[in-house]
């Protein structure tokens, strides 16, 4: 599928999760983040976005347990961060496939 | 997946098994409901309180004693899955300690916490975690006896209204 935000043609799979991580932008991420009612985004959430596109690029598997123990953020402050599904929100914002585990 | 037309917005869990693995679905179905942007309660009653007493928790045991599934264990010691464990071995002294040690060590691998992290984790998360009154009472403890996470001592009564609402479902495990 193809989305159009912030001005840049996006290929997104049909839950609307970037299927290129290329194609990311910063612009990109403040649009998602406004669609998924997160932010504005502020250096917390930009310290998660980047920490969960490291993870991705070095193929780890993200787990909320994983997240919490990274020293990025702790389980609170991600929760407070991404309201309504911590991993799956910020994976999204952060351009990366939606996570699959269930930890 | 479809938008569902009525999501579950709430999930309250009843743990009433106090073994490793009587306590560990319940838990991992708590911490699965928060990552959803699910709300949810998991209250401890009987044994299920074993696993908030504070100097129990450490130490809940797989229950090897007439588990007849206890073949499901063979492949974390490379045997297959079929080879029968008669239950009868289960008592013989030592089998619940190894049996637990295993497991934990296979749910370390697929980064499952340990009980009182996972409580800590579940807790962070803003699921909250309630004790049964008259198990308490029945148990002979008391509050301070429980792990500091715990959010409350609530009577079935308090359980049902904490309950309450609209797409929230009890599970009794």
């Amino acid at each position: 599928m193809n989305k159009n935000l912030a001005g840049t043609d996006l290929d997104v799979n049909e839950e609307g999760y970037l299927t290129d991580m290329t194609q990311w932008t910063e612009a990109v991420a403040e649009a998602i983040a406004a669609e998924e009612g997160v932010g504005p985004l502020v250096e917390g959430h930009w310290k998660v976005i980047r920490y969960l596109r490291e993870q991705q690029a070095k193929g780890a598997a993200l787990t909320i347990r994983g997240m919490g123990k990274s020293g990025v953020v702790t389980t609170k402050e991600l929760y407070d961060l991404f309201p309504g599904g911590p991993l799956k929100k910020s994976s999204k914002i952060a351009g990366i496939p939606k996570p699959v585990g269930c930890i | 997946m479809s938008t569902p037309t009525q999501p579950v917005k709430k999930i309250c869990l009843i743990v009433s098994r106090g073994s490793l693995d009587g306590v560990y679905p319940a838990l991992i179905m708590a911490n699965g409901a928060r990552m959803e942007g699910i709300e949810a309660s998991v209250f401890f009653t009987f044994f299920g309180l074993n696993a908030l007493v504070d100097k129990t928790l450490d130490h809940l045991k797989v229950s090897t004693v007439g588990n007849s599934a206890l073949n499901m264990a063979m492949p974390m010691l490379g045997l297959p899955m079929t080879m029968p464990f008669p239950t009868w071995m289960g008592a013989i002294p030592g089998v619940s300690a190894f049996a637990t040690h295993l497991m934990n060590k296979e749910m370390d691998k697929l980064d499952i916490p340990p009980v009182r992290e996972f409580l800590e984790l579940i807790s962070d998360s803003g699921g909250k975690l309630y004790a049964c009154k008259l198990a308490m009472d029945m148990f002979k403890l008391k509050r301070e006896d429980l792990c500091d996470r715990v959010d409350g001592v609530l009577t079935v009564g308090q359980f049902y209204e904490e309950a309450a609402g609209e797409g929230s479902h009890i599970l009794f495990t």
